[in-house]
C-alpha cells in the first residue's frame, strides 16, 4: 500500500518534472524532490515492495508522455544506463572487481550490433553485443587478475582509453565518422513507426522495461543465492574467501564476465536507438559516469543506481545552466557523497537468505 | 593409529629469515595438539604453510595418507582442514548466517543454473543449511543462534568468535586450526568457548584439533600433547606438565636467568 502510493507520487512527480519547461518551476521541482529526500531520510524511512510496481510506474509514466519524442528518449536512456549499470555493480558492488571501462564494454556491444544488424536478426543482434562484450571482457580479466587495488582499476583505465584510439583509427569500424544502424524490428514490430498517434520512442521505452527486468531479476537473484556469498566474500577477503575453498580468480571472472554481458546488451539496445554509433559516444568520460552512478546511488544496490541513473540523466537536460559544467558539478557530488555518505543515496540493505 | 598429519623438515623462509625451520611434528587422530611458543615463533606460520597460504621452502607435508605440501589453499579446504585466523576475518556487513556459508562453501551447488534458475530446490536448500548452521550455534550460544540474519560487524567480539569456529566446523573437517582464540576475549570466556569446541568434537567424533594458545591453563586443561616452538624450531614436545617443566622452555618464554 505504502509502496503504491510513493510509486503514484513518483510518477507524478517524474512527469510534472519531464513536462516542465520554466528554469523556475524546474528548480522548484527539484528542490521539492530534495526536501522529501532529506525527510525521508530524516525519518528513516524504509521503503519495500514488488518491483513490478516500480515497471508499472514507468510505464503509465511512458503512456502519460506518449507524444512528448523528448521525455520519451530520456526516459529510454534512464532504462539502457540502469540495465548496464546493472552489469558493472555485478563486477563493483558483489565481486569488487573495478570496472572504469563500462563505456568500452557498452561500445562493444553497440558496435557489435552495427556489424551485424543487417545480417542477423536483430534479437539475437542484441544478445550477441551481450557475447561480443563477455568475450573481449574475458581478455581484459587476465591482467585484472594479476593486479590489485588502484592497480586493476589503473588497467581498466588504459583499456578504455586504447579502446577508443582503436575505434578511431580503425576504418572497417568507420574510423571517427563510425557506422549507422538500421531501423531496429523484432518480429512484427518497426520500432521507428508511430504507434498510432503516439511516438514511436514507446516502444524503445517498452523494450527498455523489459532488459531493465530481465537484468533486474538476473542481479536479484545472483545476490540472493550461494553465488551472491561467494561473490561478497571475494570482494570482502580474499584470505579468508581462499581458505574456504573459494576460487578467487573463479568468481572473479564470472562476475566479469555476467556483468560484461549485461552491460553489452544495453550498448547494443543503445545503437538502435540512437541509429548511429561513433568513438565519442564511448570516451573514458562516459565510463567515469557510470562508475559515478554507482557510487551516488548506493554500490550493490539495483534501486540505489537506478535513482543515480535518473538524476544524473535528467538534471543536465533539464536545468540548463548546469549542462556546461556538468562533469564538474559530478565529480563534486561523487566527492561529497563518498565523504559523507560512503553507502551511496540507497545504501545496499543487509542479504537475508532466509525469510 | 597412524598420525592424521605428519610434517617432515617443514621450512618456511622469509628471505633471510627462517620462520619454520626443518619442523618434524605429528597429530594423531582425534587429538588436540597444543602449539605454543613465544610471539614470533613460527606458530602462525605453521599456519599459513600447512593451509597453502605460504608455499613451504622445503619439507613435506602428510595428511591423512596424501602428500598436500603444495597444495593451494582451495585445495587443502578440499580435503578436510579449516582454519581460525588470529585477527577475526569475518565478512561483517554481511550475515552471521552468510559468514557461516562462506565455510561451507564445499557442500553449497554454486553453478549458474541451480541459482538462477532452480529457486526452489536453492530455497530448500538454504532451509537445510539454516537449520544445521542454527544447530551448530545453539552449541556455542542458544542466543546467538536466534540472531544468524544480524550483521556480523554488529555482534560483540566473543560472538564473534563463536561465529569464526562455527564458520570453521560446519563444513565437517577433520582437522580443525584455531589460531589464538582466546585473543580479545577473557579468561572464563575462553574456557567456555574450549569446552563448547570440545562438546562438538565429541559429537562429531573423529575431529583432530591443533590449538595456538597463549593462556596456559586453556593448554594445561585441553590438549593432550603440545609442541614448543622458539625461532622456527621445535625446541619441546610432550604433554604440558612435562613440557612446562623443561629448562628450554622456560628458557625461551622468560629469558636467561
Amino acid at each position: 500500500m505504502k509502496a503504491a502510493a510513493v510509486a503514484a507520487v513518483a510518477t507524478a512527480f517524474a512527469w510534472l518534472l519531464l513536462r516542465a519547461e520554466s528554469q523556475t518551476s524546474i528548480s522548484l521541482l527539484l528542490l521539492l524532490a530534495v526536501a522529501a529526500g532529506v525527510a525521508a531520510a530524516r525519518l528513516r524511512f524504509r521503503l519495500s515492495g514488488p518491483s513490478v510496481l516500480a515497471f508499472a510506474a514507468v510505464a503509465v509514466l511512458a503512456l502519460l508522455l506518449r507524444e512528448d519524442d523528448f521525455s520519451l528518449l530520456l526516459l529510454t536512456r534512464i532504462l539502457i544506463v540502469v540495465v548496464a549499470c546493472l552489469g558493472l555493480n555485478v563486477q563493483f558492488g558483489y565481486a569488487g572487481v573495478v570496472n572504469f571501462a563500462g563505456a568500452s564494454f557498452f561500445g562493444v556491444g553497440g558496435y557489435t550490433a552495427a556489424i551485424l544488424a543487417p545480417r542477423l536478426p536483430h534479437l539475437l543482434v542484441l544478445l550477441l553485443g551481450g557475447a561480443a562484450a563477455a568475450l573481449v571482457g574475458s581478455i581484459l580479466i587476465l591482467p585484472v587478475l594479476r593486479t590489485r587495488g588502484h592497480y586493476a582499476a589503473l588497467v581498466t583505465i588504459a583499456f578504455a582509453l586504447l579502446f577508443r584510439t582503436f575505434l578511431e583509427v580503425n576504418d572497417t569500424l568507420g574510423g571517427p565518422q563510425g557506422l549507422k544502424l538500421p531501423e531496429l524490428v523484432i518480429g512484427p514490430f518497426h520500432f521507428n513507426d508511430p504507434v498510432f498517434d503516439a511516438s514511436f520512442y514507446l516502444r524503445y521505452v517498452a523494450l527498455g522495461l523489459v532488459l531493465a527486468a530481465l537484468a533486474l531479476g538476473v542481479v536479484q537473484r545472483l545476490e540472493r543465492s550461494w553465488i551472491g556469498v561467494a561473490l561478497d566474500a571475494v570482494r570482502l577477503d580474499e584470505i579468508a574467501a581462499a581458505s574456504f575453498g573459494l576460487s578467487i580468480a573463479r568468481w572473479k571472472i564470472a562476475a566479469f564476465t555476467i556483468g560484461n554481458f549485461i552491460t553489452g546488451v544495453a550498448g547494443a539496445l543503445s545503437a538502435f536507438m540512437i541509429g548511429f554509433i561513433a568513438p565519442n559516444n564511448y570516451a573514458f568520460s562516459e565510463s567515469l559516469i557510470l562508475v559515478s552512478i554507482l557510487l551516488l546511488g548506493g554500490i550493490g544496490n539495483p534501486w540505489g543506481l537506478a535513482l543515480a541513473s535518473a538524476i544524473v540523466i535528467v538534471l543536465p537536460e533539464k536545468l540548463q545552466t548546469i549542462q556546461e559544467y556538468r562533469f564538474l558539478i559530478f565529480a563534486a557530488v561523487v566527492i561529497l557523497i563518498l565523504l559523507f555518505r560512503p553507502a551511496g543515496l540507497l545504501p545496499r540493505p543487509l542479504r537475508r537468505l532466509k525469510t | 593409529m597412524t598420525a592424521l598429519l605428519s610434517c617432515r623438515a617443514l621450512t618456511r623462509r622469509f628471505g633471510g629469515l627462517v620462520a619454520l625451520d626443518r619442523l618434524d611434528l605429528e597429530v594423531e587422530r582425534g587429538t588436540v595438539l597444543g602449539l605454543i611458543g613465544p610471539n614470533g615463533s613460527g606458530k602462525t606460520t605453521f599456519f599459513n604453510v600447512l593451509t597453502g597460504i605460504f608455499p613451504a621452502s622445503g619439507g613435506e607435508i602428510g595428511f591423512d595418507g596424501a602428500a598436500i605440501t603444495d597444495l593451494a589453499p582451495q585445495q587443502v579446504y578440499r580435503i578436510g582442514i579449516a582454519r581460525t585466523f588470529q585477527r577475526s576475518r569475518l565478512c561483517l556487513p554481511l550475515s552471521i548466517f552468510d559468514n557461516l556459508m562462506v565455510g561451507n562453501h564445499r557442500h553449497l551447488r554454486h553453478d549458474l543454473w541451480f541459482n538462477l534458475v532452480r529457486r526452489k530446490a536453492l530455497r530448500r536448500q538454504i532451509g537445510e543449511q539454516f537449520a544445521a548452521a542454527r544447530e551448530l550455534l545453539r552449541i556455542f550460544d542458544p542466543p546467538l543462534a536466534e540472531r544468524m540474519l544480524e550483521p556480523a560487524g554488529r555482534i560483540p567480539m566473543i560472538d564473534r568468535r563463536r561465529v569464526e569456529v562455527c564458520r570453521a566446523l560446519i563444513s565437517r573437517p577433520k582437522l580443525l586450526l584455531l589460531d589464538e582464540p582466546s585473543a580479545g576475549m577473557t579468561h572464563d570466556e575462553t574456557l567456555r568457548l574450549m569446552d563448547d569446541i570440545l562438546k562438538v568434537q565429541q559429537q562429531i567424533g573423529s575431529l583432530t584439533i591443533i590449538l595456538i594458545e597463549h593462556e596456559m591453563s586453556v593448554i594445561e586443561r585441553i590438549t593432550s600433547r603440545c609442541v614448543v616452538l622458539n625461532y622456527g624450531k621445535k625446541i619441546a614436545e610432550g604433554a604440558y606438565a612435562q613440557v612446562a617443566q623443561d629448562a628450554q622452555v622456560k628458557q625461551a618464554y622468560l629469558g636467561l636467568e
